[in-house]
């Protein structure tokens, strides 16, 4: 296969393991985030695929060739730096023409090549400026415009927004999709910002702890979390502790119990509820399938009310649409209703096959 | 204007006119006392002093040995600031502390550590002595003193700066095909080389004046092994201060031209910015 492949990469500095025998692959021309908390070896990762780093075990196959042994200079990847690494003694043309000069290309060729990047990255004018003279915004696509004048096959991005304020970084992350579906090269950015990476890459590859926890595209990481990690790293999301007992789910600390649809005939102490905000419906009145609960608190945020409640001894976020908040006009104190959409169970899973299974063809858990 | 306001400006003032004071009456009026002095008999006279065969040569020996020196202290400083900064070994503070020992050391027992080591009744100047190479009291005795007294210029002007230089810079390079040849040509060395300019600079500054540690090493003899700072001295000791302005006003004028020299520097290099 074409593409980027990882094969059970293994790195570890001292006692410490960064990855953790991690493989994944990424297809010809798809743009694929690394999603993870700080710490989470996913940087690390991005450069054992360049040969900064060399791993203790495992392949990596770039466009079909094992390339663990090439040195970085001969693995042919575009590679942009956190804090961009931009030669800072040389103009932005100079930077973007240091690879086609390492390459000793013809001078008419570089002047072309280099004319073309900055008309695509849209510094038409900043030739002659200093990465000093640019913006933070400006400097990361000279550092893009560098990185992609050899004409990599595969293009490396560590933290490509990080250091850019939150308006120049929403631009530049949606600029940036548009170039990949362009150039179309295969590329691998390290986030820690799950909106970046639901936002711009066809597929996410969550890893905490220097492990791989979900490979998936937007949709199954956020929808279908295949762990609680997954669950409370990608999107804000609430936990409630709870009990099953036969047909029912009781929340710890009160009464209350949701019914199963199905009737499970099971028992089962300690799960975990993970519950999205926005499958939190608040309602009036009471129904089978409806908690009560406290409103301890709304706030507005913009196109959206956020809601905190209290059920039993949890506390929980709604996202309420602004429509159904002037609909209603909750109070803060007031008693409610909620009623949970859709919700994931975890910890059930651990220790009892049975109702691991049950609750598996019930869809509860993934 | 508010009172407060008005004090601060008062305090103020009082605070720059004192700064002032101290730097004309230490600095400037040193510096314009000796001009005067030197051309209170005419440019032809001045030109006169400068050029006898002994003054003359003096100021061609000190700037010939000095550039020596120099392009010594150039490389072997550089490559200690890289290797204190980019490699681990045993007792590495205390070597980097060893850096500036020929800061402290007074430069006469210089001189003496230098005669005692290499002198004519040394091992060391034995040796060469047979080989017919005089160490001491000649032109190798005089670049060593040279090369001891300002050794830590450039180390020291070097390794701040490679110590903040990013690594991501060189693994940009790499990525981009570069050899370790090319990064440091290209890479590491534009980036240091304005650092490493400033160091030299400074040592060359310090040499040109150094008195202390060559009188002892040099010999002294006129026409052969005498610098400037000597020739100065021999002159006003024998009460020719006349004849030795000269000489020290073509040193007080290389001064200025090495401070503006730095000065042009750092405003060169500041034009990359941080």
């Amino acid at each position: 296969m074409s593409g980027i492949m990882v094969k059970n990469i293994t790195k570890k500095f001292g006692d410490f393991v960064a990855v953790n025998n991690v493989s994944f692959d990424v297809r010809e021309g798809e743009l694929a985030a690394l999603l993870g908390p700080s710490g989470s070896g996913k940087s690390t990762l991005l450069r054992v695929i360049a040969g900064l780093e060399n791993p203790d075990m495992g392949q990596i196959f770039l466009t079909g060739k094992d390339v663990t042994p090439l040195r970085t200079q001969k693995r042919n990847v575009g590679f942009v730096f956190q804090h961009y690494a931009l030669f800072k003694h040389m103009t932005v043309e100079k930077n973007i023409a240091f690879g086609l000069e390492i390459q000793k290309k013809d001078k008419k060729e570089i002047k072309q090549k280099v004319e073309e990047l900055i008309d695509l990255v849209k510094l038409n004018g900043y030739n002659k400026h200093y990465p000093s003279q640019l913006s933070g915004g400006q400097r990361q696509r000279v550092a893009l415009a560098r990185a992609l004048a050899t004409e990599p096959k595969v293009l490396l991005l560590d933290e490509p927004f990080g250091s850019l304020d939150a308006k120049v970084r929403k631009n530049l992350a949606q600029w940036i999709r548009d170039l990949h579906s362009r150039v179309n090269v295969t590329s691998v950015f390290v986030t820690h910002d799950q909106n970046e990476a639901i936002e711009i890459s066809d597929k996410i590859i969550v890893i905490n702890r220097g492990k791989v926890e979900q490979i998936g595209n937007a949709t199954d990481v956020y929808e279908h979390p295949k762990s609680k990690f997954v669950a409370s790293f990608v999107g804000n999301v609430n936990v409630i502790n709870a009990n099953i007992k036969k047909n029912y789910i009781v929340i710890t600390g009160t009464k209350e119990k949701i019914q199963f649809k199905e009737k499970t005939g099971i028992n089962f102490q300690n799960i975990v509820l993970l519950i999205r905000p926005e499958d939190i419906i608040i309602k009036d009145n009471s129904t089978e399938d409806t908690v009560p609960c406290i409103i301890n608190g709304i706030y507005y945020r913009g196109s959206f009310y956020e809601v905190d409640l209290k059920v039993g001894t949890n506390n929980v976020k709604s996202l309420v649409p602004k429509e159904n908040f002037f609909k209603f006009e909750w109070q803060k104190g007031e008693k409610v209703y909620v009623r949970f959409r859709k919700f994931k169970i975890f910890e059930a899973s651990e220790g009892h096959k049975k109702v691991h299974e049950m609750l598996k063809q019930l869809g509860y858990i993934e | 204007m508010n009172k407060g306001l008005k004090r601060f400006v008062k305090g103020d003032l009082t605070v720059r006119g004192i700064a002032l004071f101290y730097i004309g009456l230490l600095i400037i009026l040193p510096v314009i006392a000796i001009t005067t002095e030197a051309f209170k008999g005419g440019i032809p006279n001045l030109w006169k002093q400068i050029t006898l065969p002994q003054a003359l040569f003096s100021l061609k020996f000190t700037f010939i040995i000095a550039l020596i020196m120099l392009v010594i202290n150039i490389i072997t400083g550089t490559a200690t600031a890289w290797v204190l900064v980019r490699y681990d070994f045993p007792l590495k503070k205390t070597i980097n502390a060893l850096i500036d020992i020929p800061f402290a050391i007074p430069t006469v027992v210089t001189g003496m550590m230098l005669i005692v080591l290499c002198g004519p009744r040394s091992l060391i100047g034995d040796f060469f002595g047979k080989h017919g190479i005089e160490i001491i009291y000649n032109k190798p005795g005089i670049i060593l003193a040279l090369i001891f007294v300002t050794f830590p210029f450039v180390v020291r002007s070097v390794q701040p700066v490679l110590i903040e230089m990013e690594r991501d810079m060189e693994e940009a390079a790499q990525t981009l095909g570069a050899s370790k040849f090319k990064i440091f040509f290209h890479i590491v060395l534009p980036t240091i080389f304005p650092s490493v300019l400033t160091g030299a600079a400074l040592s060359f500054s310090r040499a040109l004046g150094e008195f202390g540690s060559i009188v002892i090493v040099a010999g002294n003899i006129p026409m052969k092994t005498q610098v400037a700072s000597v020739y100065i001295y021999g002159e006003i000791e024998s009460a020719n201060i006349q004849s030795g302005l000269g000489t020290a006003v073509v040193l007080l004028l290389s001064s200025f031209i090495v401070l503006i020299f730095l000065n042009f520097i750092q405003r060169w290099s500041n034009k990359y910015g941080k």
